[in-house]
């Protein structure tokens, strides 16, 4: 009368193996995030990678072409702007600025949006009415102005960025989260949870938030190349921090006005952006079919 | 006789929604201690929701119109919140019907099994764990401790259905309510389930409400029989009383539709319109009967 059993690994550790086998079998999970690692990795140890100091202007050396090129200089790989700033020092401090607001900015948004998400999707009526409301007034409004605005009332700044980009960005957490959450309040589960008379909170927490938990780890990857992008728009605007900073926003303004005697002052960071924004989007993609636990075998 | 475990009155139930459409016309049951007893009908005969009316989890388009619901004397309908969640999951549990959906894809069996006896019971996690191990073992699980390591997607169907068997009698309770839980299983499979169902119901001296379509599923496991048509009461009594002198129409209809083991060479019969417009007739004698009073 007993069945058999299928799987083969028992054991914390033997889930934890598998886990890592089945992120190491998606493809975009090994790429993107093995991009983005190397990122982190440039990221906190600029001042080791970083061939000169990024701000140490000299102006005999200004815009200078990348190594390969006619009148390229040995020490600047990536060459130099305007100012004679060394372009691949700068862009190495720039990835500083960049992943602080991708990894911060995209974090607090998820923690807002995945919040109030949970609450309209599992309490539904009054509460769901609400938060639904104000997630279409939120969206209505053009994100890159909003953001503008909302920077140009808190003053420049690291924190205003951050704080910009959370305020703005949550409304795609709550809705992703409200809908699903809806989905699972639906399960069997959940109600089985219900007659065994748990408070609805405990439900929320321990029952649905694992199901949905997978949903909101890629979207917080997805979320972190968009506070890549609105970083450097807000930087290329100068609204950003302070000048003195190097930021791939800021080297793309920087570049637009010298393209045509330097292009590559403006190429360099636009290729770091589209490349850390990729990697962010290809990671998310593939930790969303990596995470899923129904889909995990 | 002592007072039944569970008593549902008269419950009538509507529609919240398109124009107070009846769901329920004045149903009554009564579930004696360790009875198992059927609720039958077809779909839209109102068995979920007398089911849902005794969990005290009936959704919020269906307006209970009248009657009560009696469990061990306290009306389940006008509890409040605190109270129906003290009864549920200590003296009230249930076996789910899609075994699916019905556990937690993110969770290990562990966590699923042990949360009543932790929450209900005040068991350690070491104790809550040895009682799931008991459980399974009970339900003919042949490794427990491997089961209670997977997630549910590990197991099959069957065996899903087992750890929920196990989880709705792991507290303990007085009265299970069954809502159809054999229906998304392959008919072998069924038959064990049935068994197990019984088995522990047995041992256990629990009540259970068994909610199902299928007349073959009742012949096998229920005492007593209440027959749903349209929320109302058909036929009501016990299994084989109604298997064998049928009284109702409807009830003889419908055992002439159903396939029977013990007699292979009766063919089915559909059953006849006459028999609908019998039914339809006594309903229509009831909305009438029930205009005038209410």
């Amino acid at each position: 009368m007993a069945e058999t059993f299928v799987d083969e690994d028992g054991g914390a550790a033997g889930r934890r193996r598998a886990l890592a086998r089945a992120l190491l079998a998606e493809p975009k999970v090994v790429v993107g995030g093995g991009f983005v690692l190397f990122l982190v990795a440039v990221a906190l140890f600029a001042p080791w990678i970083a061939p000169h100091d990024p701000l140490e202007q000299d102006l005999m050396l200004a815009t200078l072409p990348p190594a390969g090129f006619a009148g390229a200089e040995p020490g600047y790989p990536l060459g130099t702007d305007g100012l004679g700033r060394d372009v691949l020092s700068r862009l190495v401090y720039g990835t500083r600025i960049a992943l602080t607001v991708a990894f911060v900015a995209a974090t607090l948004a998820a923690l807002f949006g995945t919040v109030l998400g949970l609450l309209a999707g599992y309490l539904g009526g009054k509460v769901d009415t609400v938060i639904g409301r104000l997630v279409d007034i939120w969206m209505a409004f053009p994100p890159v102005l909003l953001s503008i605005l909302l920077v140009a009332i808190l003053g420049s700044g690291l924190h205003s960025v951050i704080i910009a980009i959370a305020v703005i960005d949550w409304t795609r957490f709550c809705r992703v989260v409200r809908a699903e959450t809806m989905a699972q309040a639906r399960m069997d589960y959940v109600t089985a949870a219900v007659t065994i008379g748990f408070p609805r909170p405990a439900i929320l927490v321990r029952e649905i938030l694992p199901n949905v938990a997978p949903v909101i780890i890629a979207l917080v990857s997805l979320e972190m190349g968009i506070a890549i992008i609105v970083e450097a728009i807000l930087s290329f605007v100068g609204l950003s921090v302070s000048s003195d900073t190097p930021t791939w926003g800021g080297m793309i303004a920087e570049g637009r006005q010298i393209v045509h005697h330097g292009w590559w002052v403006l190429a360099a960071p636009l290729a770091a952006l589209f490349a850390a924004v990729l990697a962010f989007n290809q990671l998310g993609g593939g930790l969303r079919r990596a995470l899923d636990p129904v889909m995990r075998r | 006789m002592t007072a039944p475990l569970l008593s549902v009155e008269t419950l009538t139930a509507v529609s919240g929604r398109d124009g107070g459409r009846p769901i329920l016309r004045g149903a009554s049951l009564t579930v004696a201690r360790g009875e198992v007893h059927g609720l039958v009908g077809e779909s839209g005969a109102g068995k979920s929701t007398v089911a849902k009316a005794v969990l005290g989890m009936l959704p919020a388009t269906v307006r209970v119109a009248g009657g009560r619901v009696l469990f061990e004397g306290r009306d389940m309908l006008t509890l409040d919140r605190p109270a129906l969640r003290a009864i549920l999951g200590t003296d009230i549990s249930l076996i789910p019907q899609d075994p699916q959906t019905a556990l937690n894809p993110a969770r290990r069996i562990e966590a699923q099994l042990t949360d009543g006896l932790r929450l209900r019971r005040g068991l350690s996690a070491r104790a809550a764990r040895a009682r799931a191990l008991e459980l399974l073992d009970e339900v003919s699980i042949r490794d427990p401790a491997r089961v209670l390591a997977a997630y549910p997607h590990e197991l099959s169907g069957g065996m899903r259905q087992r750890v929920l068997i196990a989880a709705a009698f792991a507290i303990e309770p007085k009265l299970v309510i069954a809502d159809e839980p054999t229906t998304a299983l392959d008919v072998t499979v069924q038959k064990q389930i049935l068994r197990l169902i019984r088995g522990m119901q047995e041992r256990h001296g629990t009540g259970v409400v068994f909610v199902t379509h299928d007349l073959g599923v009742v012949a096998q496991i229920c005492d007593r029989v209440t027959l749903l048509y349209m929320g109302k009461v058909v036929e009501e009594g016990t299994t084989a009383d109604m298997l064998e002198r049928p009284r109702h129409a409807y009830t003889r209809a419908l055992l002439a539709a159903s396939p029977r083991y013990d007699r292979p060479d009766a063919g089915l019969q559909p059953v006849p319109a006459a028999v609908f417009d019998e039914l339809r007739r006594e309903i229509a004698v009831f909305d009438a009967r029930e205009a005038r009073h209410g």
